[in-house]
């Protein structure tokens, strides 16, 4: 049995819909991402799962059982905010303990457990801190320490790095997934940043306007995306006109050369263009380059150390394979 | 720059701490009837003595702590809900709350205290209203009872409980209460550890802002109260006025002060901590 099941569920706040119908499963262990822009109905679906909102329509299971008017509070669901929302009135300790309170545990069995989470988000000696002496870091990991010592069936976590400066986000991913798998947990997480979810999720939902516009691991939704939405939020895609029909084709799947490409056998698709732009990003360079299908992007790994394999204005030829784009549906 | 700090300090002295050493000199002075005005100075204790050991002071201490007490309980628990009733309403109606909540600041507070006669008095609107109802034929007045003074203060009052309470729970995070619901809160439980515990200062700041003017309150008692109602305030006043006894009504005035000192330092401390934390 999956442990989320998402049938039909609907929900409007006055003229928005902000979720609009959405099907969705997610498996037992499962690192779950749903991924969209601010306003996407990304955030009121991880509501809706919590209970903080009720569906105007269809039906939310999780772990086989029906949520219809289920509270938070009896739900098999911890979630992590995305302000963390930590006590400030009480320390560290505290605030970790404040789910096994409320579920009557003997003291005892709290301390322990307490003890436990913390060092599992290596905040062992931190205990008796509060909220406010501790650095955006060491918050978020007493959130999610919150979070974990209830052993929730699933764990929602709400852009849960979003708050972090850059650096520690790249640490903190990998702690995530790490803890995941650990734990064997079901993690569901919304984010809005693409790179984060395609790092770390074990599967993604794309979501545009309160509906679903793709479910599947993130190297399928990047390379087979079905609709023109789902290829340009993921990634950079050219959309280039084919019959009636739209392509999607990713700039790094494009060859960039000097010399003419031979035709046969491979590469199949061969264009003559002119630089019309170059953006330095270090490892890789992005070029603009015009050939009469229009304006193409194309991605090249800067192998030479002086880093001006093309210059701007140069004429180029650009190739690519046979199954190198993609056909979208819309 | 010093002068600017000077300012208040020189007026504390010249408007505060002048008046307070001519009060105490009169205290410590003795009663002369036949002066004007009618004190002789001195270096007496007996007026401070006679406050501690006559009946009717101690009396009159010990009930005007008391109706102040209850006062501050009562208005606590009429304007804590009242309090969290506007911090949790839209915002398009909370201007209008709150505006209802300070209206009767528009009008003077002798009047208002003058129409609860009206409202209670033999034959008043009260009278006329239970009997027009049915549900009392010959309803004796509270008017001239402690019962008037209690609800006169609770009523004269309620605001200064509710706004501090307000200010408290309007800043509330109501992510604080899904977290709390999220771990497995009820909401009953989610107030008693979360919301009430983070309203603290509003409630230590609306108790003294109620329990502090409650104690030395004049006004109330004497318009609503009778003579069985005996108040520090009234008395104080009874003393100056009416029996035009100098000494004894500063003594009064100086150990009111030093009664309430302690709570408004706690409430210093309280406003001190509260921005502190900030």
């Amino acid at each position: 049995m999956p442990i989320v099941q998402i049938e039909g569920a609907s929900k409007r706040f006055g003229p928005v819909t902000a979720v609009d119908k959405v099907d969705l499963t997610i498996e037992r262990g499962e690192l779950f991402a749903l991924l969209g822009g601010s306003g996407c109905g990304k955030t009121t679906l991880l509501r809706l799962l919590a209970g903080f909102e009720t569906p105007d329509g269809g039906r939310i299971l999780i772990d086989g059982q029906d949520m219809a008017g289920v509270p938070p509070h009896r739900r098999p669901v911890n979630m992590m905010f995305q302000s963390y929302a930590l006590f400030p009135h009480m320390s560290v300790a505290d605030n970790v303990a404040y789910g096994l309170r409320r579920e009557g545990l003997p003291k005892g069995a709290i301390a322990e457990r307490v003890a436990a989470a913390l060092a599992q988000v290596k905040l062992a000696d931190h205990g008796s801190r509060r909220p406010s002496q501790l650095s955006g870091g060491q918050r978020q990991r007493v959130a999610l320490a919150r979070a974990l010592v209830k052993r929730p069936k699933l764990l929602l976590l709400d852009e849960p790095l979003a708050a972090l400066d850059r650096k520690l986000r790249e640490g903190t991913r990998f702690e995530l997934v790490r803890l995941q798998e650990e734990l064997g947990l079901t993690f569901v997480m919304v984010t809005h940043d693409q790179e984060e979810a395609m790092s770390m999720s074990t599967r993604l939902a794309v979501m545009d306007l309160g509906r679903i516009k793709q479910v599947g691991p993130p190297h399928e939704v990047y390379e087979r995306p079905r609709s023109r939405f789902v290829a340009d939020f993921i990634g950079i895609a050219n959309i280039l006109p084919d019959g009636n029909r739209w392509l999607a084709l990713r700039p790094e799947k494009i060859a960039l050369g000097v010399a003419e490409p031979p035709s046969a056998p491979l590469p199949a698709h061969r264009i003559a263009g002119e630089i019309v732009d170059i953006a330095y990003e270090g490892d890789r360079s992005l070029y603009r380059v015009a050939t009469e299908r229009g304006v193409l992007l194309v991605s090249a790994a800067n192998v030479a150390r002086d880093g001006r394999s093309f210059q701007r204005n140069q004429r180029v030829w650009l190739a690519w394979a046979a199954d190198a784009a993609q056909v979208l549906d819309e | 720059m010093r002068f600017v700090i000077a300012l208040p300090f020189l007026w504390l002295a010249v408007f505060f701490l002048l008046p307070f050493a001519l009060v105490l000199a009169i205290a410590l002075g003795s009663n002369a009837p036949d002066l004007a005005p009618p004190v002789e100075l001195g270096f007496s204790l007996k007026n401070f003595a006679l406050l501690f050991t006559d009946d009717l002071y101690v009396a009159a201490w010990l009930s005007s702590l008391r109706i102040a007490a209850t006062a501050t309980v009562v208005t606590l628990l009429l304007g804590y809900p009242m309090a969290y009733a506007v911090a949790r309403t839209s915002a398009r109606w909370r201007p209008v709350l709150l505006m209802l909540v300070i209206l009767p600041f528009w009008t003077s507070f002798l009047i208002r205290v003058y129409a609860w006669i009206g409202l209670l008095a033999n034959n008043g609107l009260l009278e006329q209203f239970l009997r027009w109802t049915g549900l009392a034929q010959n309803p004796e007045t509270i008017l001239g009872t402690e019962w008037a003074v209690q609800l006169g203060i609770v009523y004269a009052y309620l605001p200064f409980m509710v706004l501090p309470l307000y200010a408290a729970l309007e800043k509330l995070d109501l992510g604080l209460l899904e977290a709390a619901a999220d771990l497995g809160a009820p909401p009953v439980a989610a107030f008693l550890t979360i919301t009430l515990p983070l309203s603290l200062p509003g409630v230590v700041a609306g108790c003294l802002l109620v329990f502090i003017p409650a104690v030395g309150e004049f006004v109330i008692p004497d318009l609503l109260g009778g003579t069985g109602t005996l108040m520090i305030g009234k008395v104080l006043w009874d003393e100056f006025f009416t029996n035009a006894d100098w000494p004894l009504a500063s003594a009064v005035a100086i150990c009111l002060l030093v009664l309430l000192v302690g709570p408004i330092a706690l409430f210093q401390r309280q406003q001190a901590k509260s921005l502190e934390r900030k």
